[in-house]
């Protein structure tokens, strides 16, 4: 009798641990943001002594044109950073799909960027960047090409190139490890029916990886929204907003300007927005999914 | 996949040269500019020959030196110090979320609480969630709520202990920013760890059970050595977090327990940057991940495509 209440209650007692701290710092924290984007609060006030004003900070933040600013940063700088990552990648995996010696070597420096702590990429960066003792600036000095203001006029292609730098590789890694567990019936069935290589890489590779892209292509859309160190230690948002992007802008509104309503109600928005983006591209996936079945099927019929 | 038509070429290989160079080059750069003087760095006297020297990191790690480097008046930069508090919240974070991750993992696996997709699917939301957003809350939170009244037992006694005003709160200690990122890591150990303990076969632990294991020694015995590889690849991906981390660090840390990625962002902003120093603490911030990368790269390849590819 002792014994089946404990077996019944282990389940419970495993996971409890993993429960109460997620439920404390993870779940609280969200709930308590939301309830403090209601309130005119700086730091000084503990919650409770914050005013309450409804949803004057999102309106607020609707029209504030520096908020705008920010938010076309952060979507240009994921749009560009994802599609270009995703390019290079996949067609790097594709390029370097075949039998190479020491191809793990190569991995493990592939992947040396991504280990880095971000406040060091950004360093690297920045004194690569820099105007007069910068490497890209001493190049082209020794080339007899004009200078280029990198973190000035360009800085926000600038950080984009930074983190290409850093995140192809994760793109590359993971096509290629989708690319070498494809089925290899259907290739070989493309190979002999006389496909060229750009056909067996448009008409099956890529649909067949399709599943595996729209994860990774996903999983990179939701961490360039978390980019901030990179870009807060090589431009610090500047210049102006240039590079301000939203995660920079609340951690600002909360520690420079002291408004920790602003900036919670800001988090917000970003929230919905990643939420929304997570969603469509779920159901994307989930069609995708169904037609690549299809494909499969057909491919496999063919054979 | 070698298709027979594809010889290797010499362009290939180039390509390849280019690529590595490429990743690991601005991590060579770093390392030698963090041996130069920053008069070398500056005059820009050509890239590789030149007198390597330890100043820089005599001068980072000045406060847990043994001796006294004569070029250093001055000690500003307490580097070793937030070393010591990287280790302590990078380890001990890391130990925790494995024991705590490990537990829920095995649980929902072996007890069935939920589907798999429901935990898959509230690890990619929690996932989703940037630090910048909890920034706000866990600033407030570690300040205001999580604290212990000075005029209480506890609260109390630790005043009287180690000194200090007011209520005893989470944020300023070590314990506040651990809390913070064993909470952000969770959700990515379990996903991982589950996706490995659903390959243990269940008539091992049976086994057990029928020779007269408990719960937790079919646990501990059987199932953790079987999963060693999840483990690992957990383990570095939630040291590498907890190591890197700069922003709930900065907002939760004091002055005594600021950690290396505070210090270096401290240093930068400031106008006229010490390149070489600099360069040092940014160096010595990269070694563990950079061991981790040498040694456990299959590791680390695992994490990655465990959560994209099996889906």
């Amino acid at each position: 009798m002792q014994r089946s209440t404990a077996n019944r209650l282990t389940p419970y007692m495993f996971m409890a641990p993993a429960i109460v701290i997620m439920a404390l710092a993870l779940m609280y924290p969200l709930g308590y943001m939301i309830w403090g984007s209601f309130r005119d609060w700086n730091p000084s006030q503990t919650i409770g002594e914050a005013e309450f004003v409804g949803l004057k900070n999102y309106i607020t933040l609707w029209g504030d044109p520096n908020f705008h600013e920010s938010l076309g940063v952060t979507l240009k700088f994921a749009f560009f950073v994802v599609t270009i990552e995703m390019v290079l990648g996949v067609g790097l995996a594709l390029l370097l799909d075949r039998d190479i010696r020491g191809i793990s070597v190569l991995r493990t420096m592939f992947i040396l960027p991504m280990m880095i702590a971000p406040v060091v990429v950004g360093l690297m960066w920045r004194y690569m960047y820099h105007p007069t003792v910068g490497t890209f600036n001493r190049t082209l000095d020794s080339l007899g090409i004009p200078r280029v203001d990198w973190l000035g006029d360009y800085a926000l292609m600038s950080i984009i190139i930074a983190d290409i730098w850093q995140w192809t590789p994760f793109i590359f890694i993971l096509s290629l490890a989708a690319l070498q567990s494809l089925p290899r019936s259907a290739l070989e069935a493309a190979r002999i029916d006389g496909a060229t290589p750009w056909q067996q890489i448009i008409h099956i590779k890529l649909p067949l990886m399709m599943p595996v892209l729209i994860v990774t292509a996903l999983l990179r859309l939701i961490d360039a929204f978390k980019v901030l160190e990179v870009i807060l230690v090589m431009t610090e948002g500047g210049p102006g907003l240039s590079t301000e992007i939203l995660a920079l802008r609340i951690s600002r509104t909360a520690t420079e300007f002291r408004e920790l309503g602003v900036a919670a109600a800001m988090s917000n928005y970003l929230l919905i927005l990643l939420l929304l983006l997570t969603v469509a591209m779920f159901a994307f996936n989930r069609w995708q999914e169904t037609r690549a079945a299809r494909v499969q099927a057909l491919v496999e019929e063919d054979d | 996949m070698a298709s027979p038509n594809t010889k290797a070429n010499p362009a290939f290989y180039a390509v390849i040269a280019l690529l590595v160079f490429m990743s690991v080059g601005p991590v060579i750069l770093m390392f030698a500019n963090s041996f130069k003087l920053d008069v070398d760095i500056i005059s820009g006297s050509s890239g590789l020959i030149f007198l390597p020297t330890i100043q820089n990191y005599e001068k980072a790690l000045c406060d847990v030196l043994w001796y006294e480097p004569d070029h250093v008046d001055f000690c500003s930069l307490k580097f070793g110090g937030a070393f010591i508090n990287s280790l302590i919240i990078a380890l001990i974070s890391t130990v925790l979320t494995l024991v705590i991750g490990c537990m829920a993992a095995y649980a929902l696996v072996r007890f069935r609480f939920m589907g798999r997709d429901t935990v898959s699917l509230s690890t990619l939301m929690v996932r989703m969630v940037p630090p910048a957003v909890l920034l706000v809350p866990v600033f407030g939170l570690w300040n205001n709520e999580f604290c212990l009244d000075r005029d209480g037992l506890i609260g109390g006694a630790i005043r009287d202990t180690f000194g200090g005003r007011g209520d005893v709160c989470l944020a300023g200690t070590h314990g506040g920013i651990i809390l913070i990122y064993v909470a952000m890591n969770l959700p990515f150990v379990i996903w991982i760890l589950q996706s490995f303990i659903v390959q243990v076969p269940r008539s091992l632990e049976e086994a057990a059970r029928v020779d007269g294991a408990g719960p937790f020694q079919v646990f501990f015995k059987v199932v953790l050595p079987l999963i060693k590889p999840g483990l690992a690849a957990a383990a570095i991906f939630t040291f590498r977090i907890a190591w890197n981390e700069y922003l709930l660090a900065s907002a939760l840390s004091d002055r005594d327990t600021r950690t290396v990625p505070i210090l270096i962002v401290n240093n930068m902003s400031e106008f006229n940057v010490e390149w070489g120093v600099i360069m040092a603490t940014g160096m010595l911030l990269a070694i563990p991940p950079i061991i981790f990368t040498l040694f456990a790269s299959r590791q680390i390849i695992t994490g990655m495509t465990a959560g994209a590819v099996k889906g």
